[in-house]
């Protein structure tokens, strides 16, 4: 199909309009209305703004929403979060792969139901008010940690299962402790597979705004969260500028982080689905 | 995602036998208590809260007072009466299909137009990736505005419709937002998908006589089973555990045509009726555990047959 040569020379003409129709559209207007006053972006369109004002624009939401102290909360949530996934993850899947027991065929299934299951947003809430932990960067942490853990034991686990145990093997044999072998050996194994569920974490938790507003919402403000407020307060109703400048300011380092490691991403979101 | 979970299982099963010469030794090689951060935190945090979501439901737990009794069903007996529990179920599911169908689509066409690797098409493949990175709710505000009635796509169009506010078709306009948040995802499943399929397996269908669109559906498309499992199922369960965007674009309406479970759990809660929106919680989660295993095990048992 693709070997046509009429189609070989259409194709990238075709590629070209999709990508400026479906993409540049939308991405045009954040950023053309978050450089208008706001009394051009009251009714939002893809004009060019009679006078850029997009610095002062992304100066104004940065101090009236208070966008250091959500970007800090975002921080203070992902980074553990992640870093928690992680290693608790790697530690079980570990044993997991590597010990085929009936029993843990049962714990594996389990530890992975978290990937179809939706959470219980509500009663989680309960609990934590019941632990002190209501409203609390580690209750939100824990709870982070209680949907993404899942995604961290299937992907690793499936990745053990690839490595050979010999390495593990010459070092127990040198005498090493089981946490020494993992963490010499086994942990720098599982880098690639680590670097997948790193980004495929940080992009739901950095995004989330579902589970933040049962949790934190009202106490710990994160980006998403602050946003939802921006744009739902009266005071911004029809301030489209003040949205979209905030819209640039929050997709701006995950964009950045792409740029950086494009491949890595892209190997990592594609590395689990297809085999 | 469960599908590729089999295919992996049975392919390290030849590794079992030398698994268990070393059975003995594994107590102290590999030992147990690695689980135990883990699985505690998944207890704490994953498995409790399910399990109370079975009890609360059935009690009258809400902001206006402090006791918690036991109601039975009526939590149930109430949604369903006023039309709440079936109109939400039904919104959820017709919402997961449509962005089940439409993500794959999109992200079918994309993967089969962009699959060469020229220098156009990897640029086009990078923009067609931003929407994924986006976050939902800013992906909601964009369409939100650009479906304004006095928005761009009808000053486009010269026309007057109101995207956002038809309680037919809004439904439909909210799940194409969706799908198109993360057809490049898709997209990119697709194309490693496509990468799978052997040169010389269409090659010999080619010299076999073949037509073009033929090999096309008859060899590489049949091949790309378990990119579609993937994809189909991530979609629905995906779509299913929805807010954002719906949040952002209609905030479940007009007159709650939009309204999935999740933006109904947000309203109820914020409304202090903690009771029905665990219960409505507690049929997320049954409708998604009962959707879930039959779509898994349908697509797998296509992929055996391919």
């Amino acid at each position: 199909m693709s070997d046509l040569p009429l189609w070989r020379r259409l194709q990238p003409v075709v590629t070209i309009i999709l990508v400026v129709v479906l993409i540049g559209v939308p991405l045009w207007l954040v950023v053309v209305t978050a450089g208008k006053s706001q009394g051009e972006a009251v009714q939002p369109n893809l004009s060019l703004p009679g006078h850029w004002q997009l610095w002062a624009n992304l100066r104004q939401v940065w101090t009236e929403a208070d966008v250091p102290a959500a970007f800090f909360g975002s921080l203070i949530i992902v980074a553990p979060t992640v870093a928690g996934v992680l290693l608790l993850g790697s530690m079980a899947a570990w044993v997991l792969a590597r010990r085929a027991t009936r029993v843990n065929a049962v714990l594996y299934a389990l530890g992975i139901s978290g990937i179809i299951l939706p959470p219980a947003v509500i009663t989680v809430v309960l609990l934590l008010r019941q632990l002190g932990l209501a409203g609390t960067v580690i209750g939100m942490i824990g709870v982070y940690m209680g949907i993404y853990l899942s995604t961290v034991i299937f992907f690793v686990t499936g990745f053990v299962r690839t490595i050979p145990p010999a390495l593990e093997e010459a070092a127990q044999i040198d005498g090493a402790a089981p946490f020494a072998v993992f963490r010499r050996i086994v942990l720098p194994l599982l880098r690639p597979v680590l670097a997948t569920a790193t980004i495929l974490v940080c992009l739901y938790v950095w995004n989330d705004v579902f589970y933040a507003f049962f949790v934190v919402g009202g106490r710990v403000d994160t980006l998403p969260l602050n946003l939802f407020r921006v744009a739902s307060a009266g005071l911004y109703l029809n301030n489209w500028h003040l949205i979209f400048a905030y819209v640039l300011l929050m997709s701006l380092p995950l964009i950045a982080v792409f740029a950086v490691a494009q491949r890595r991403i892209i190997s990592g979101i594609t590395g689990g689905a297809v085999k | 995602m469960t599908l590729t979970i089999d295919s992996r299982t049975s392919a390290g099963a030849p590794a079992t036998p030398k698994l268990a010469g070393r059975r003995r030794t594994a107590r102290g090689t590999h030992p147990m208590w690695f689980l135990i951060p883990a699985y505690a935190v998944l207890l704490l945090f994953f498995f409790v809260p399910t399990v109370f979501n079975f009890v609360y439901a059935f009690t009258d737990w809400s902001s206006f007072k402090s006791a918690i009794n036991p109601v039975g069903l009526d939590n149930f007996t109430q949604l369903a009466t006023d039309g709440t529990l079936f109109r939400a179920i039904r919104v959820t599911v017709v919402y997961a299909v449509l962005v089940a169908v439409f993500q794959n689509v999109l992200g079918f066409g994309l993967a089969v137009l962009l699959e060469r690797d020229t220098v156009v098409n990897r640029i086009a493949r990078t923009f067609f990736l931003v929407p994924v990175l986006m976050s939902a709710l800013a992906v909601g505000y964009i369409f939100q505005a650009l479906l304004k009635p006095s928005g761009a796509v009808n000053q486009l169009f010269g026309i007057d419709y109101a995207w956002l506010a038809d309680t037919r078709w809004t439904i439909v306009v909210v799940a194409l937002i969706h799908a198109w948040k993360w057809m490049g995802l898709s997209m990119l499943i697709y194309l490693a998908g496509l990468k799978t399929v052997p040169e010389d397996l269409v090659e010999a269908a080619r010299i076999d006589g073949a037509s073009r669109a033929r090999t096309f559906w008859r060899i590489r498309v049949p091949l790309l089973a378990p990119a579609v499992t993937f994809n189909v199922a991530t979609a629905l369960l995906g779509s299913m555990n929805g807010f954002d965007i719906v949040q952002a674009t209609t905030g479940g309406g007009p007159a709650r045509t939009t309204e999935i479970l999740n933006i109904f759990i947000y309203r109820t809660f914020g409304q202090g009726l903690f009771a029905q929106a665990t219960t409505m919680s507690l049929v997320l989660f049954l409708l998604v555990a009962l959707m879930a295993f039959p779509v898994i095990y349908v697509l797998r048992k296509r992929e055996e047959v391919m």
